[in-house]
């Protein structure tokens, strides 16, 4: 006799293997489609995954933390991923320390304006207290930014979301901005999508070209440290 | 690969335990790249096998963000009340931050006569 499809359902939602699976399907799916698209920055792999299970968890009725146990290995390899950028910096060491001194500057003001325009733009707006603590650290890639977010007594999930919006906006909007400006050398463009974006504007950078890559997954390093002093002392300093 | 995967698990778990013990602001895993940077410095070599485990975790980094992201369904109904002040605020910090740290980086570059690919 065949089981009832009823059966199966409740059987596989107990076990992580369902969203584990439809996880990675939505990604091999959503990157297919970018690579149709010419790596069109519009098409984000991650944009098109979100918005795809978020669908289909929406129509089965699922909710998030049944989806999450599945999903959290996945999300897990975020931490070895940011220990394993020390390979690509140790290979291309000599282009970085050609640009340690733009680097260091480029940091500095790029970790201000990041933390200081995403709240100051929302105050003016209208936003939240607790949205505005949420936002602070958007710049900074999911660990640590949501480390940051507690800390100051944002909301560290809200935090997630919001640095993963930062990111495909990031990654949409970087090649249009550097053309704009006329930079063209890729470790300042790298430099700049990894600094804004995150991980996600370093995937993207990794992409395109290797040096860029490295340059955003340094960037993304060391606003991760800038920020992580940063913020919680713009925050102690506003009260 | 089974080797390399360890020794970026224990490089990360270092980390944590390294912040939590001296109870520093900086998360666990950027301490792990710190220190495994170190050991590749001080080693003078990168094992082949570490490479390809990095960059093949790094080639689908944007993978990773999929579960957190799907977090947006948590926070649905806060989004939609201030969805005009966090689309503006998103949007334009970012436009500013890319081109801000990208001009820093290019006129510092310049000015110190740093930079560049080529060497």
């Amino acid at each position: 006799m065949m089981p009832r499809f009823g059966d199966v359902w409740v059987y596989l939602s107990a076990t992580p293997l369902l969203w584990l699976t439809a996880t990675l399907a939505a990604y091999v799916a959503a990157f297919w489609l970018y690579q149709r698209a010419g790596q069109n920055p519009l098409v984000n792999p991650v944009a098109v995954s979100v918005a795809a299970l978020v669908a289909v968890l929406i129509v089965s009725g699922t909710d998030y933390p049944t989806y999450f146990n599945g999903a959290q290995f996945v999300h897990f390899l975020l931490g070895p991923a940011t220990v394993a950028i020390a390979v690509p910096l140790h290979l291309n060491f000599a282009v970085v320390r050609r640009n340690l001194v733009p680097m260091v500057a480029a940091l500095l003001a790029g970790s201000v304006t990041a933390a200081v325009s995403v709240v100051g733009i929302a105050y003016a707006l209208g936003a939240s207290r607790e949205t505005l603590l949420s936002l602070a650290p958007k710049s900074v890639t999911a660990p640590i930014a949501m480390g940051i977010a507690e800390q100051i007594g944002g909301v560290p999930s809200l935090t997630a979301v919001l640095v993963i919006l930062t990111g495909i906006t990031g990654a949409m909007i970087a090649k249009p901005v550097l053309n704009f400006l006329g930079i063209r050398d890729w470790p300042a463009r790298g430099f700049a999508v990894g600094l804004t974006a995150h991980g996600i504007g370093t995937a993207r950078a990794f992409q395109v070209n290797e040096v860029a890559g490295t340059f955003a997954g340094i960037a993304m390093g060391l606003n991760g440290l800038a920020t992580a002093f940063l913020v919680p002392l713009l925050a102690a300093l506003l009260g | 690969m089974i080797g390399a995967l360890t020794l970026l698990l224990l490089c990360q778990l270092a980390g944590e335990l390294l912040a939590r013990l001296c109870g520093l602001p900086v998360p666990g895993p950027v301490l792990g790249l710190v220190m495994l940077f170190v050991i590749c410095v001080a080693r003078g070599s990168m094992p082949e096998p570490l490479r390809e485990t990095s960059q093949t975790i790094l080639r689908h980094l944007s993978l990773l963000f999929v579960p957190a992201g799907v977090g947006v369904m948590v926070h649905a109904a806060r989004i939609e009340s201030e969805w005009v002040a966090i689309l503006v605020a998103l949007l334009v910090s970012a436009v500013l931050t890319i081109a801000v740290t990208a001009l820093v980086f290019r006129w510092v570059a310049r000015w110190s006569g740093t930079g560049g690919e080529a060497p």
